[in-house]
């Protein structure tokens, strides 16, 4: 059986529904479903309303419904906002010491009185309703018990104690059952995903400024850093950030930053630094909704015309953009890898979407992310940083060894890396990047740089790029019709987008940005594009709205 | 110690203004580096950083490491080279311009990390490379092409931010007293932990205060180095004021934990 239920699970900020949310992943995770969550909160500390929308089925899915089987409302606010996504025979499990409802499938939970029964604390209430859930879904109370055992530390006795009451006091509606699957995934979200990512090819010094959706990355590797070999910084601002990865890099250390929208454009004079003295370099940009501040905790992918053109002068760099958590966590890695082969710097692009969503990780990406290779110096003659060679690529050597002088600037600048202005000396250079940037084209053209789901054969197609690769490939299946993923955008794979449009006669375009950023790009190379569609509210794509979009884009085609 | 590893020129030739006070500071710079190298510090770990503007054309006429970064942010890139690896020895040259107006936020918090770099500012108390305009130091009216009628600012004084910013090594220098500037590079690359050198240095195009700075400038002894107040009463005595002495030499130098 195909099963696939929605679950949501709010209240305000402070009242636990995220961790009480992951708590439902895991457990279902445990009895081998795939998990999907989507968190939804505002930019807030305490107050106001937050959400987890959490999907899970037995087919792997990249995105969440509007229509849900099952509601937890920590408070009334919840119940007020969602329950017209309640489906028909959908249950609401609410906390009863706080409101009353009547005219659906639901259950009240005394949460108040049980947690203040055995003296718990407020936020315990989530664990409360968690329970009579766990308990309505008929899962036996050994699951809840395990999973709570494993998730709480020292407040593990008293939310056993109150799951247990709880538990108890209600009653079971349903049966839901093991799948069949043997392998159990890790929950992740794309953030995490991303640090496993540059862990694994090599990276050891990460630097970072917090900003939102992109701090995860910073938190997640600042706790990794406690047991290895990592250091984790902040530093006063993203300028600060971006040279110090850069300082560090030309000593030797790979490196990694990470910011959003904004942060990056503060970092852009200095990709161009990392461009013109050749320094290996990892940018991750998170989108958020933008311009400007934008809107902090939801999503967009309106970053995408500004990464391509990011640095003053004639930039060569890698761009990618991943649209799941392995995808994020594979691309992470590579990109920091070719940044060191290549001596250039790359930028990955995600967006809230992929950096704080949580998904089954199948850790299996790892294996294939190899660690950082680059070309050494390793000769005894005089050191030139800038060596003029065939392929534009010069050997790499770092301060500290001996006779040897390492200069590298930002100044246009000749093989020694002595500042020069001379129109030879100047176009010399130049040239060496270009012949490099031919090099990067060559790599990337052998390359996985384009994904095609669906149907395969149909002369239907839409195309998207990051995160709204999990909505657009739910829909092109259910329409039977293909969907093409660009993976990677720059050096741009348009050999590989030729190969794949071949037989494509209605090509649809879908981005999470108000002016069809990557539909421009597509343009440029002369690639028609059909119809687009196009979302720019700070949320994410359904697969539901894309699917109803294509529904009345391909019958108008048919008039 | 083999004499071709004491080889500090380049073939790059130098594009300063004939007179400039950068050449005390070269060869204040050179001298410190040979002393550095002779007591035992390995060419190949020094590292210098610079800036844009005059001051940073510096890493040009040195053959030993360098990394040339953006206007306001050699400070932040030298932070990133001793993070990277500690043996290094990370000194930064950039001017006022680039390290008081564009970047100052990048000196405050070095400071108060006390990373174990240093930098020294080539004080032209101008943007020079840009033809004369005023900056944080230029005194008030100083007459750019960008304020003809004078610039309505008042300078601040950095060795006060300084002190405020937690420095542990703080010294003022004069580009003309070459064996004194010497001593305090010396003694600042030798500190443990974050040391600033402010470096008087006339401008012979657009601000030429030598004949101010040689009535003006006296030396100070060694004393009270770790009392604050004693460290901001000699600071204090200049202000950037017309009238008063200008004391040079080291004004506060602590010991505290190092950022790593």
């Amino acid at each position: 059986m195909n099963t696939d239920y929605s679950i949501v699970v709010g209240g305000a900020a402070g009242l636990g529904s995220r961790r009480a949310g992951l708590l439902i992943a895991k457990l279902f995770s445990s009895l081998g479903y795939y998990v999907f969550i989507y968190d939804d909160y505002q930019s807030l500390i305490r107050g106001g309303h937050s959400f987890s929308n959490i999907r899970i089925s037995t087919s792997k899915k990249l995105s969440y419904c509007s229509r849900i089987d099952f509601l937890i409302a920590l408070d009334k606010r919840t119940w007020n906002e969602h329950q017209s996504e309640l489906k028909k025979d959908g249950l609401l499990v609410y906390n009863s010491d706080n409101f009353n409802v009547s005219e659906v499938q639901a259950i009240g939970v005394s949460a108040q009185a049980i947690v203040k029964n055995v003296g718990g604390k407020k936020i315990m209430e989530n664990i409360a309703l968690l329970a009579a859930f766990v308990k309505a879904l008929g899962i036996e109370w050994n699951a809840l018990k395990d999973l709570l055992t494993k998730e709480f530390g020292k407040d593990r006795k008293i939310n056993l104690e109150i799951a247990k009451k709880s538990f108890e006091q209600n009653k079971s509606l349903m049966k839901i059952k093991k799948t069949r699957r043997k392998k159990q995934f890790f929950l992740v979200t794309g953030n995490q995903a991303i640090a496993q990512g540059v862990i694994q090819a090599g990276m050891k010094l990460y630097f970072a400024y917090p900003m939102t959706p992109a701090t995860g990355i910073l938190h997640y590797l600042a706790r990794c850093g406690q047991n290895s070999k990592i250091k984790t910084i902040q530093l006063e601002n993203e300028l600060a950030v971006i040279n110090a990865a850069l300082g560090s890099a030309y000593a030797g250390l790979p490196s990694a930053v990470g910011t959003s929208g904004g942060g990056f454009a503060l970092m852009t004079e200095s990709l161009s630094l990392a461009c013109q003295a050749e320094i290996p370099l990892l940018i991750i940009n998170s989108q958020r909704a933008a311009p400007a501040s934008g809107v902090p905790t939801y999503t967009a992918q309106s970053d995408l015309s500004f990464a391509l053109a990011a640095g003053h002068g004639d930039i060569v760099k890698f761009l990618a953009a991943p649209g799941d958590a392995e995808e994020a966590c594979y691309w992470a890695g590579r990109l920091l890898s070719l940044s060191w082969e290549y001596q250039t710097p790359s930028v990955l692009l995600v967006d809230k979407q992929i950096s704080e969503s949580t998904f089954s990780f199948d850790e299996k990406i790892l294996a294939k992310i190899e660690s950082i290779k680059y070309l050494k110096d390793n000769n005894r003659s005089e050191y030139l940083r800038y060596q003029d060679t065939k392929k534009g690529i010069s050997p790499l050597s770092f301060p500290g060894e001996k006779g040897k002088v390492i200069k590298t600037t930002s100044y246009e600048h000749n093989e020694a890396g002595n500042t020069i202005e001379d129109e030879v000396g100047v176009q010399k250079m130049q040239d060496k990047r270009l012949r490099k940037y031919e090099e990067m084209k060559k790599a990337v053209e052998g390359m996985n740089t384009v994904n095609v789901y669906g149907n395969k054969k149909s002369s239907k197609a839409i195309l998207t790029w990051g995160s709204s690769k999990g909505p657009a490939k739910e829909a092109a299946e259910n329409l039977n019709i293909k969907m093409i993923q660009l993976l990677v955008l720059q050096p741009f794979p348009i050999k590989e987008i030729e190969r794949v449009l071949e037989g494509v006669k209605s090509l649809i375009l879908v981005e999470n940005n108000a002016l069809g950023q990557l539909g421009s790009v597509l343009t440029s190379y002369n690639i028609k594009i059909d119809a687009k569609i196009l979302k720019y509210n700070s949320r994410p794509f359904l697969a539901e709205e894309i699917e109803e979009a294509l529904n009345k884009i391909l019958k108008n085609e048919k008039k | 110690m083999k004499k071709n590893n004491l080889k500090l020129e380049t073939n790059c030739v130098n594009t300063w203004c004939p007179g400039c006070g950068n050449f005390g500071i070269l060869i204040a710079f050179k001298q410190a580096i040979i002393s550095l190298i002779r007591k035992g510090t390995p060419k190949e770990n020094i590292v210098i950083a610079s800036g844009i503007g005059c001051s940073s054309k510096i890493v040009d006429y040195l053959d030993l490491n360098s990394f040339c970064s953006l206007h306001g942010r050699p400070i932040a890139t030298a932070e990133g080279i001793k993070i990277a690896n500690n043996k290094l020895k990370v000194i930064v040259f950039a001017g006022d311009g680039g390290t008081y107006n564009e970047g100052i936020s990048h000196l405050i918090h070095a400071a108060k990390r006390n990373i174990d770099i240093t930098v020294l500012i080539h004080n032209n108390r101008c943007f020079a490379l840009t033809t004369g305009q005023f900056t944080s130091t230029s005194p008030k009216g100083f007459k750019g092409k960008s304020t003809p009628d004078g610039s309505v600012e008042e300078p601040f004084d950095p060795l006060k931010l300084m002190m405020a910013s937690n420095a542990t090594f703080v010294a003022r220098g004069y580009s003309a007293k070459i064996s004194h500037l010497k001593n305090l590079v010396l003694a600042g690359v030798q500190h443990k932990g974050f040391s600033f050198i402010d470096i008087l240095q006339p401008c012979v195009s657009f601000f030429n205060t030598y004949e101010f700075y040689n009535k003006k400038v006296y030396e100070i002894s060694d004393s009270n180095l770790d009392s604050e107040k004693h460290a901001l009463r000699k600071i204090n005595e200049w202000q950037y004021k017309k009238d008063s002495k200008i004391p040079i030499g080291i004004f506060y130098k602590i010991n505290k934990p190092i950022y790593k």
